[in-house]
C-alpha cells in the first residue's frame, strides 16, 4: 500500500462524523467526492465502523482501508477518518479539537440531548475546524472564539435565579409570543 | 403551528431525537416565516439547523424545492444575528449544488467578505468561492488578493484555503496570486503559515527548483506550525525520491533534524519519511527505528499505533533494525487495543526466532475473532511469510489458519487464507493431505466462487497424485449438484484431471461425466462432452495435450489471429502455431506482501509486456512481415550506470528475425542528439537487414532506435552470437537552460558493451502443470541423453540456478527448489523453441566432488534437441 507514497497535500480528512449510541448518524461530512459516492455507502460504512468500535474505547483503527481515530462520550461516538499513509497524529489532532470545542461550548455536557439541542453550533464547530478537508482550525481555544456561539442554557438547575432571569428579561425585550411562552413554561419548575 | 411545534420538542423526553420525525414537506412550509418582518432570528436560526439536518441525513431536495427555500433564506441577510448570519452561509454551502441561481446571494457575502465584522469575513469568504466559477472568480480576485494578506488570521487562512480548493478549477487565475501566498507564508500565525505553505506547494509543484527554493527558505526561516512541518517533511521526501538523492543530501538533514523536533506529530512523520525511503540502508534506518521504538511505550494508543504500524514496515525489509525493539514490541501484544497488539506480533513474527513461534501463535488466536478483515489479512501474511522461512512449522501454521478459515470474514480475508494454504501445500509436500482435506471442507460451504474454482483447480492438480485420490471425487461432485455454472465447470475440469490420471476411477468418472452431460449450463455440458470424449480414447498422449497441459498461447494474441484468420478467409486450417506464446506467468514473483493491501482499488487487467512491444514493433513499417513476435528479452545495460548515454537493450526473437530494441537516454542537458542509431558487427553468420534510428533524442527524454537481424538459415544450431555494438550519432551542443540548439552539429560515436545472443533468447518459457505426462506426449523420437560434468559448481542449489538461467526454461513441478541435505536431485524444464517446438529438458544432477549432470533431451523436432546439447556442452 506504500507504493504510492503519500502526495503533499492539505487534505487531511476524508470524513468526519458523530453518531448516537446505536449508531445513528447526527452529523455526517465526507470531503473525498471519490469516497462513498451515495447516502446508502455512506451509511454502510458509519454501521460497519460503528459496530466495530463501539464496544471498546480503543481510539484508533483501520477499517475499510482508512485509519480511523474515534472517540465517545456518554451516548455518543466521533469519528474522524483520513488515508492509510496519513499521519495519524494529524487525525489526532482534528479529533481532539473537534471534542474540545464541543465541550467547551456544550459545558462539557457532551451528551446527545445537549448536542442536538445546540445543532447549529455543532455544525459550524466543525465548519470551522475543517474546510472541504483542509484542517482549518486545530486550537478549540480559537474554533470557540470564530463560532462565538452561545449554548442554549438547557438545564435550569445548573444556574443560578439571577442568570435565568437576566437571560429571560433580554429574550423578553427583543422578542416574540413564543419567548414568553417558554418562560412561563419553565418558572414554576423552580 | 408553532405551539405545536414546541409542545412537540417538550414532549419528547431527553435523550431522544428532536430532529426524528422531521418531515421535509412540513419544515418547508416552516420556512415561509423567513418572509415574516420583522425576522425572528431565533426561530429562523431552528428552522435553518432543521433543513441542514435534513441534508445531512441524506434528505432528498427537488430542485423547485430548493431554490424557493434558499430564495426565502437570503431574506435572512437582513438580519444581524451573528449565529443566524453563519447559518445562512452554511447553507449556501449545502445547497450550493442542489439550488438554482446561488449565485444571487454573491453580493451579499461580497460585502460580508469586506465588510468591518470580522466574524463574518472569513466564513464569508468560504461560502462565496463555494458558488464562484472561473468566470466571476476574476471578478472578485482583488478582494482575494486583499484577503489573503489580511492581517486578521481567520480571514487569511479561509482566503488560502478557498485558494487551494479553486486550483483544480481555475489554476491559471489562483497562480497570479502567488506573492500574496508568499506574503501570507511569513505570517506569525501557525495555521495561516501552513495554509500558505500548502497554497504554494500546489502552485508550483510541477517547478521543481521551484518547491527546492521555497523548501530551502523554510528550512532556513523555521515554521511554527507543527502541520507546516510535517508539511515539509513530504515535500523533502518526494524531492529526494524523485531525484534520487542520498542520505548526503541536505533534505535528508533537514528530515533527519525533525526527528528533535518538540512535537511528537513531527517527529513521526519524519520517521516514517525516512522509514519508508526506497534505498535507506540500515544505518540511516537506526534513529528513526529508536524514536518509534519510544513511542510504543506511550500512553497514547494513537502514537503506540502509529509507531508499530511503521516498525511492522520496516521489519518486512530490515528484520535485523527492528530487533532491538523486540521487548518493547512483547509489551504490547497485550494491548487492549487489537489492532495494536495484532501489528506487535506480526512484527514479531517478522523478527523473532523460530522458538518463540508457538508462543505468539496462541497469543493471537485467542483474540483473533475481534479484529477487523483488513488486520486479520495482516496475521494470514505474516503466518504466509513465516512458512516460507521456517518450514517446519507447517504443521501449527495449517491448523492455526484452517480454523481462521471456519470462522466468519469476508473475500479478500478468506482469499488470503486460500492462497497462504496452497503456497504451504506447494512448499511442502508433507503437508499436502492435510492442506487439501482443509480445503475440501471450506468449498462445502463457500459463497465466493473465484475461491471455489480455484480451490476444484487445485484439487484437480494435485488430488490424482495423492495415496488415495478416490476420497476427493465426493467433494467435487458435490459441487456439480450444488453449485452456480463457474463452479460446476471447474468441478467438471476437475474430474476429468483424476479420470486421466487413474486408470482405476475412469469408469466412475466417465458414469459421473455422463451426468454433467445433461446439466443445464451450456460451458458445463461443453466440457463434459469433450473430456468425456477425450478420455474414452484412454491415450495418454491425447490425456496431456488436452486434458493435463491447456493451451500456453497468451489469450488476447490468440484473439488476435483468430479474428486476422476469419477476416482473410483461406482453405488453410488455422495454425496454432503462429499465435505468440503466454509469458510464462512469473509464479514465483513473491513480491513486497502489502500489509492491509488498498483492497478497494479494482485490479487493473494490465496487458503482458510482450503484448505491448508487439503492439509497438508493428507500428514500424520496417518490421512487418516477421509473423508474431516469440519472445521479448529482459532488458540488458550496455553502459555502466552513470555515464552520459544509457543505453540498455531488449532482444525480440521471431521465427527468423531477431530486433534489437535500443533504449536510449541522454543525460547530458547541453547536447541534443539527432539520428541515433546503433551499429552492430556480428561475429557469426548473423546477417544485419535494417537499422531504424532514432530521430532525436532530447536530455533526458529516453527513446528508441532499432536493429533488424536475420537469423543463419543454412544453420539451425548457430543460436549464439556476440555483437559489438556502436551508438552512432549527430551531436548539436545547446543552451542547457532553453533547450534551444546549436545550427550545425558534428557526427560523433560512442562504444558500448558488447551484446550477446544466447539460446535462452530462442526459448520461450512454458509451463507445463504436469510434467510426467508431457513428457509421454512427446515420446522419445528425437530424444537424446549426454552427461557432464560442471566441475566449478559445488552446490545443487547452484548447479540448478545456473541451467535455468542459461537455458532460459520454465522449471515445473516446483523441481527449481532443491530440498534440504540431498546429493541428487532431478531438475525438469519445459519451453517452446523459436518455430513453435515443444522441447523438455529431464536433467538429473548429482553432487560429488562437483556436480555431476545427466540431461534427457526431449522435443518434436530433432534440430532443436542438437541445439541445445550443443549449448550446453
Amino acid at each position: 500500500m506504500d507504493s504510492a507514497a503519500l502526495e503533499p497535500s492539505l487534505y487531511t480528512v476524508k470524513a468526519v462524523f458523530i453518531l448516537d449510541n446505536d449508531g445513528n448518524r447526527l452529523l455526517s461530512k465526507y470531503y473525498d467526492p471519490e469516497l462513498y459516492p451515495s447516502m446508502k455507502e455512506q451509511k454502510n460504512f458509519e454501521m460497519n465502523v460503528f459496530n466495530k468500535t463501539h464496544k471498546a474505547d480503543n481510539e484508533i483503527s483501520f477499517l475499510e482501508g482508512m485509519t480511523i481515530v474515534y472517540k465517545s462520550s456518554i451516548d455518543l461516538f466521533f469519528y474522524v477518518a483520513g488515508s492509510a499513509q496519513e499521519n495519524e497524529l494529524m487525525l489526532m489532532a482534528v479529533l481532539n479539537c473537534l471534542f474540545e470545542s464541543l465541550s467547551q461550548m456544550l459545558r462539557k455536557n457532551v451528551e446527545k440531548r445537549t448536542l442536538l439541542d445546540n445543532m447549529d453550533g455543532v455544525f459550524l464547530v466543525v465548519d470551522e475546524i475543517i474546510d472541504g478537508g483542509v484542517i482549518l482550525e486545530s486550537d478549540p481555544q480559537q474554533v470557540i472564539e470564530k463560532v462565538n456561539y452561545r449554548a442554549d442554557d438547557n438545564p435550569l438547575s445548573e444556574q443560578s435565579v439571577a442568570q435565568v432571569l437576566n437571560t429571560k428579561r433580554t429574550n423578553i425585550k427583543n422578542s416574540t409570543r413564543t419567548h414568553t411562552d417558554t418562560a412561563m413554561i419553565n418558572f414554576p419548575s423552580f | 403551528m408553532i405551539k405545536k411545534f414546541d409542545k412537540k420538542d417538550e414532549e419528547s423526553g431527553s435523550g431522544s431525537n428532536p430532529f426524528q420525525h422531521l418531515e421535509k414537506s412540513a419544515v418547508l412550509q416552516e420556512a415561509r416565516i423567513f418572509n415574516e418582518t420583522p425576522i425572528n432570528p431565533r426561530r429562523c436560526l431552528h428552522i435553518l439547523t432543521k433543513i441542514i439536518y435534513l441534508l445531512n441525513q441524506g434528505e432528498h431536495f427537488g430542485t423547485t424545492e430548493a431554490t424557493e427555500a434558499f430564495f426565502a433564506m437570503t431574506r435572512l441577510f437582513q438580519s444581524n444575528d451573528q449565529t443566524l448570519r453563519r447559518m445562512c452561509y452554511l447553507t449556501i454551502k449545502e445547497m450550493a449544488n442542489i439550488s438554482e441561481d446561488v449565485i444571487i446571494v454573491t453580493s451579499s457575502l461580497t460585502k460580508d467578505m469586506t465588510g468591518k465584522e470580522d466574524v463574518y469575513r472569513g466564513p464569508a469568504i468560504r461560502a462565496l468561492c463555494r458558488i464562484t466559477d472561473t468566470t466571476m472568480l476574476q471578478a472578485i480576485e482583488r478582494y482575494m488578493k486583499q484577503a489573503i494578506v489580511d492581517k486578521v488570521p481567520s480571514v487569511s487562512s479561509s482566503a488560502l484555503v478557498s485558494s487551494l480548493h479553486m486550483v483544480k478549477m481555475s489554476f491559471d487565475v489562483v497562480k497570479r496570486w502567488v506573492n500574496e501566498a508568499q506574503e501570507a507564508a511569513s505570517s506569525d500565525n501557525i495555521m495561516v503559515q501552513y495554509h500558505a505553505l500548502g497554497l504554494l506547494y500546489h502552485l508550483r509543484k510541477n517547478d521543481r527548483l521551484a518547491v527546492t527554493k521555497m523548501l530551502n527558505k523554510f528550512t532556513k526561516s523555521g515554521l511554527k506550525s507543527p502541520f507546516a512541518y510535517c508539511m515539509m517533511i513530504r515535500i523533502a521526501s518526494k524531492l529526494l525520491e524523485e531525484t534520487e538523492g542520498g542520505h548526503d543530501s541536505p533534505l535528508f538533514d533537514f528530515i533527519e533534524s525533525c526527528l528533535r523536533n518538540k512535537h511528537e506529530m513531527v517527529v513521526y512523520e519524519a520517521a516514517s519519511a525516512i522509514v519508508h525511503m526506497p534505498k535507506c540502508t540500515a544505518r540511516e534506518l537506526a534513529p528513526a527505528v529508536s524514536v518509534l521504538q519510544l513511542f510504543c511505550s506511550s500512553p497514547k494508543a494513537a502514537l503506540r499505533y502509529a509507531a508499530v504500524r511503521t516498525l511492522n514496515k520496516v521489519a518486512m525489509k530490515h528484520p535485523s533494525a527492528v530487533t532491538a525493539c523486540n521487548l518493547d514490541l512483547e509489551n504490547l501484544i497485550t494491548d487492549s487495543n487489537r489492532s495494536i497488539a495484532t501489528l506487535a506480533i506480526t512484527t514479531l513474527l517478522k523478527t523473532g526466532s523460530e522458538s518463540s513461534v508457538d508462543r505468539l501463535m496462541k497469543q493471537i488466536s485467542s483474540f483473533v475473532s475481534e479484529i477487523s478483515d483488513e488486520f486479520k489479512v495482516v496475521v494470514v501474511q505474516a503466518i504466509s511469510a513465516l512458512c516460507q522461512k521456517y518450514p517446519r512449522k507447517h504443521s501449527v501454521m495449517m491448523n492455526f489458519l484452517s480454523n481462521m478459515l471456519r470462522d466468519d470474514g469476508g473475500f479478500e480475508y478468506k482469499r488470503a487464507i486460500v492462497d497462504c494454504i496452497i503456497s504451504i501445500i506447494e512448499e511442502n509436500p508433507e503437508s499436502k493431505e492435510t492442506g487439501l482435506a482443509h480445503l475440501c471442507e471450506f468449498i462445502e460451504d463457500c459463497e465466493h466462487t473465484v475461491l471455489a474454482t480455484k480451490i476444484l483447480h487445485m484439487l484437480g492438480k494435485e488430488g490424482p497424485r495423492t495415496p488415495t485420490p478416490s476420497k476427493y471425487i465426493r467433494f467435487i461432485f458435490n459441487r456439480v449438484v450444488l453449485e452456480s455454472e463457474a463452479v460446476r465447470a471447474a468441478a467438471v475440469s476437475a474430474l476429468a484431471k483424476f479420470g486421466a490420471q487413474n486408470d482405476d476411477l475412469l469408469p466412475s468418472v466417465l458414469v459421473l461425466m455422463q451426468r454433467c452431460m445433461m446439466d443445464s449450463d451450456d460451458e458445463v455440458r461443453d466440457r463434459a462432452t469433450f473430456y468425456m470424449n477425450v478420455l474414452q480414447q484412454k491415450q495418454k498422449a491425447l490425456n496431456a495435450a488436452y486434458i493435463f497441459n491447456g493451451l500456453s498461447v497468451s489469450v488476447p494474441g490468440l484473439e488476435k489471429s483468430l479474428h486476422q484468420y476469419t477476416l482473410e478467409p483461406s482453405e488453410k486450417p488455422f495454425d496454432m502455431k503462429t499465435v505468440p506464446l503466454a509469458t510464462a506467468p512469473i509464479t514465483e514473483q513473491k513480491t513486497e506482501i502489502a500489509p492491509m493491501a488498498t483492497s478497494k482499488l479494482p485490479e487493473k487487467l494490465a496487458p503482458a509486456r510482450q503484448d505491448i512491444y508487439q503492439e509497438q514493433l508493428a507500428a514500424i513499417p520496417e518490421f512487418k512481415g516477421l509473423g508474431p513476435l516469440f519472445k521479448s528479452s529482459e532488458p540488458v545495460q550496455l553502459t555502466e550506470a552513470e555515464t552520459e548515454y544509457v543505453v540498455r537493450c531488449i532482444k525480440h526473437t521471431f521465427a527468423n528475425h531477431m530486433i534489437f530494441q535500443f533504449d536510449c537516454t541522454n543525460t547530458l542537458n547541453d547536447q541534443l542528439l539527432q539520428r541515433v542509431q546503433v551499429q552492430m558487427e556480428p561475429s557469426e553468420s548473423y546477417e544485419v537487414l535494417h537499422y531504424v534510428p532514432a530521430p532525436s533524442l532530447h536530455y533526458s527524454q529516453p527513446n528508441s532506435c532499432y536493429s533488424l537481424v536475420r537469423l543463419p538459415e543454412d544453420d539451425p544450431t548457430a543460436v549464439s552470437c556476440t555483437f559489438s555494438c556502436t551508438m552512432k550519432y549527430l551531436v548539436r551542443d545547446c543552451d542547457p537552460n532553453t533547450g534551444e540548439p546549436d545550427d550545425d552539429g558534428y557526427d560523433d560515436e560512442y562504444v558500448l558493451e558488447d551484446l550477446e545472443v544466447t539460446v535462452a533468447d530462442h526459448i520461450q518459457k512454458v509451463l507445463k502443470p504436469n510434467f510426467g505426462a508431457a513428457w509421454e506426449e512427446i515420446g522419445d523420437e528425437f530424444e537424446k541423453e549426454e552427461t557432464f560434468a560442471l566441475a566449478t559448481v559445488r552446490t545443487l542449489d547452484e548447479a540448478v540456478n545456473n541451467i535455468i538461467s542459461f537455458l532460459g526454461m520454465q522449471p515445473c513441478e516446483r523441481s527449481d527448489k532443491v530440498p534440504e541435505n540431498k546429493n541428487s536431485h532431478v531438475l525438469f524444464l519445459a519451453g517452446v523453441f523459436r518455430g513453435g517446438h515443444d522441447v523438455l529438458v529431464r536433467a538429473r544432477l548429482a553432487l560429488a566432488d562437483g556436480v555431476t549432470m545427466q540431461v534427457t533431451v526431449r522435443s518434436t523436432d530433432e534440430n532443436v534437441v542438437d541445439v541445445i546439447l550443443a549449448s550446453v556442452g
